[in-house]
């Protein structure tokens, strides 16, 4: 293997929530859950307009394939169903639920019955769990692996690369008990090697805590990982942590590994021990508008405007509202949005913070090219992509841009890179599917 | 609430500028800009205030001419200046000196699509318009510390013939010899270029690759001593740590960076031992701008993960 540097860059951690313990807020008035918080097929509703329903109540099942079943995070009724569109633009169903305030827990919770890999394979979907790192894959779909001696290393991610965003970090702290028994549950059904827990070295409070929740097990090791952005990158994280790559088109599996986030192992334990389905989020409230920054706990579903007000509200006029991280969160054209399977942050930046910078003309100073973890040539994106030559976006692989925005992070001309990148992976996209059909691939 | 702020991640950029950039290189250039003007009188200064003015004033004009977005505030027209006049005898006729600024501003940067679209090096094509155009001023050199312009046969022309007149090395290094205004001080320009590489704004890799193939080659062909005026003469410094470090117009990545100084250093040795010209600098580092798109479509690194095909 070629000597390969995993670049990336010192990015401001500003952790200010790293030591607040999230708190459960109280019910908000209703909540809106959209039926596709997770990559793949929709759910589809089992619930009608007027239906009572509980926490923890499903209230649509998995669709066909890549999809998980969506459920009730308040008690209350059905007010509605509602079109939307979600951070990553794509417009879904939500179901709008009238919270009765009592948060009254459903008769159906009930602790699944997992004897093999199979059951518990199900039980995850059953759980209605996706990578709460905020990718939002479908869980069930990553471990359903029917040979499981083919998984050699789990690895843990706690590496919360982006700033402000401590929720995956206050998982060690607050949620140890899951934790462990989220791991031993893995190490029963995959017999992996070794686990790895990868945390970034810039949180010694949380490298601490796992070190002392599994002091006793022998088959996992904390792995210390410099705090390097995107340190938590899927495939970066999978390099630093085992030095395996994850090949264009392939998936973790394919390398021996199993790649999932702390938080995402806390959420399958609890349904394991308790039968509660995933309906509640930590959420990382901060930003330079939001007054009183803190971790709190929300229904799936709770709108930006109902959490924020929990966190005190605002200290002045928000510029930016960001759902996610700073680095690839998405910004929000109003405070409607809910917070979702995936969300772990809700940003709001003031004026100063939340200003677009202007665009200028790049001055081929390679700081992109130098930076980029994967390699990739993000100038000569956007000038493929300005004239239009799919071929040319090929071969430069834009498909395995991850977004992450070191690119545009980096640029003294602050061009919007990470945007170009996009526009040109659709154009691929397109072009690769218009190619599909004309049956030339 | 306000209309909220709408646009694709990252949120958070990093605080480095163009014009930030920009003016690491010119804070770079002062320690040769003023060593020009104490080694060479007040007229050195005459001839930098000249040659900047124009080219922001052109840049300025031409954006305002072609309706393009103003952008002189990016200070890379006031680099392009500023090195220009380092590149020039102090005996310039200032109207020369103006017109050089023009057309390194208006022609080889403004005409080719402006800021990082230009393929030539402005300064450095300019420098060699000049010397087609005006080669008996620009090859007009004067002794230091003497307000008359007598013409001085530079270090580099000496080289090629008798070596008895060579200046000490010490002058070498502080830059009294004959030359262009800001090539001959080396101790201003190595402190200028390794400020520009400890800023992160060059990378060490060209001024190394460059100024070590001059040595190397120097040295095989005439021993020691001829390497070491050979690194001193003439514009290498000055090229090596300000032009063949151009980002617009030199090549991105490290390897290509190599790749970029070695041919640089090549070609330039072999203009100053066997051209009819004593000097190389400009002519190599114009010669590698050409072939830098090859270079950066060479060195292009398969992607981390990327299939081969």
């Amino acid at each position: 293997m070629a000597f390969l540097r995993m670049p990336g860059i010192k990015v401001p951690h500003r952790k200010h929530t790293a030591a607040m313990a999230p708190i459960r807020i109280p019910a908000p008035e209703e909540v809106c859950i959209p039926l596709s918080m997770h990559i793949g097929a929709p759910a589809v509703p089992t619930v009608k307009i007027n239906d009572k329903v509980k926490v923890g109540q499903v209230i649509a099942q998995a669709g066909n394939g890549l999809s998980v079943p969506v459920h009730a995070s308040v008690s209350g009724t059905v007010k509605r169903f509602e079109e939307m569109n979600t951070a990553s633009n794509k417009t879904v169903t939500a179901v709008v639920i009238q919270s009765d305030g009592l948060m009254e827990l459903s008769e159906d919770i009930a602790v699944p019955d997992v004897t093999d890999l199979e059951s518990f394979v199900d039980a995850v979907k059953q759980a209605g769990i996706v990578g709460l790192g905020g990718a939002a894959f479908p869980t069930w779909v990553k471990l359903n692996i029917k040979d499981a001696s083919k998984v050699e290393e789990i690895v843990l991610n706690g590496a919360e690369c982006e700033p402000y965003i401590t929720s995956d970090t206050r998982t060690f702290f607050d949620r140890g008990d899951e934790l462990v028994y989220g791991v031993e549950t893995l190490i029963k059904y995959y017999s992996p090697k070794k686990v790895i827990i990868a945390i970034e070295n810039n949180k010694q409070e949380a490298i601490k805590t796992a070190r002392k929740l599994f002091a006793g097990n022998d088959k996992v090791f904390v792995q210390v990982l410099p705090s390097v952005y995107p340190q938590g990158g899927e495939k970066v994280l999978i390099y630093s942590a085992t030095k395996k790559i994850v090949p264009e088109g392939k998936l973790p599996i394919d390398v021996g590994v199993i790649a999932i986030n702390v938080t995402t192992v806390a959420a399958i334990a609890r349904y394991l021990k308790t039968g509660q389905p995933l309906t509640e989020k930590c959420v990382t409230v901060d930003g330079s508008a939001v007054k009183e920054p803190k971790n709190l706990i929300v229904p799936i579903g709770t709108r930006i405007r109902d959490v924020i007000e929990n966190a005190g509200g605002y200290k002045c006029d928000p510029a930016k509202i960001i759902m996610g991280g700073p680095m690839m969160g998405h910004t929000m054209p109003d405070e409607n949005h809910p917070v979702m399977k995936g969300t772990n942050a809700i940003i709001a930046l003031d004026g100063r913070d939340g200003a677009v910078p202007e665009e200028t003309p790049c001055i081929n100073c390679g700081s992109c090219i130098q930076r980029c973890p994967l390699r990739l040539d993000p100038p000569g994106f956007g000038k493929a992509y300005e004239m239009k030559n799919p071929e040319e976006l090929e071969k430069l692989k834009v498909n395995l841009c991850m977004e992450c925005g070191v690119c545009a992070y980096v640029c003294p001309a602050k061009r919007h890179l990470v945007q170009r990148n996009r526009l040109a992976k659709n154009m691929l996209r397109e072009y690769k599917a218009k190619e599909g059909k004309n049956g030339k691939a | 609430m306000e209309k909220l702020n709408l646009s694709s991640s990252p949120h958070i950029r990093g605080k480095k500028t163009v014009s930030g950039i920009m003016l690491d290189v010119i804070v770079a250039l002062i320690p040769a800009a003023a060593a020009s003007v104490i080694i060479f009188g007040y007229r050195a200064a005459l001839v930098i205030c000249i040659c900047i003015s124009t080219a922001i004033l052109s840049e300025f004009f031409f954006q305002k001419i072609t309706k393009s977005k103003i952008l002189v505030n990016d200070l890379s027209a006031c680099v392009t200046g500023l090195l220009l006049a380092l590149n020039l005898p102090v005996s310039i006729p200032l109207w020369q000196a103006a017109l050089g600024s023009l057309f390194a501003v208006v022609v080889v940067k403004g005409m080719f699509g402006g800021i990082g679209k230009n393929f030539a090096n402005p300064a450095i094509t300019a420098r060699i318009m000049m010397l087609i155009a005006f080669t008996g001023t620009m090859t007009a050199y004067v002794t230091p510390f003497t307000d008359t312009l007598t013409s001085s046969a530079t270090p580099l022309a000496i080289l090629g013939s008798d070596t008895s007149a060579l200046p000490p090395l010490k002058d070498m290094l502080l830059g009294i010899r004959a030359g262009s205004m800001g090539e001959t001080c080396a101790v201003a320009l190595i402190i200028g270029g390794v400020y520009l590489i400890f800023r992160g704004v060059i990378s060490y890799v060209t001024p190394v690759s460059y100024i070590g193939t001059v040595f190397i080659l120097s040295l095989i062909y005439g021993g020691g001593e001829f390497a070491l005026y050979q690194v001193l003469s003439g514009g290498l410094l000055l090229g090596a740590f300000f032009m063949a470090t151009d980002y617009a117009t030199t090549p991105t990545r490290p390897l290509g960076k190599l790749i970029f100084g070695l041919g640089c250093g090549i070609i330039t040795a072999a203009i100053r031992f066997y051209g009819s010209n004593p000097e190389g600098v400009s002519y190599a580092i114009l010669l590698m701008n050409i072939i830098t798109p090859y270079i950066d479509k060479w060195t292009r690194p398969t992607p981390i993960g990327g299939s081969k095909k």
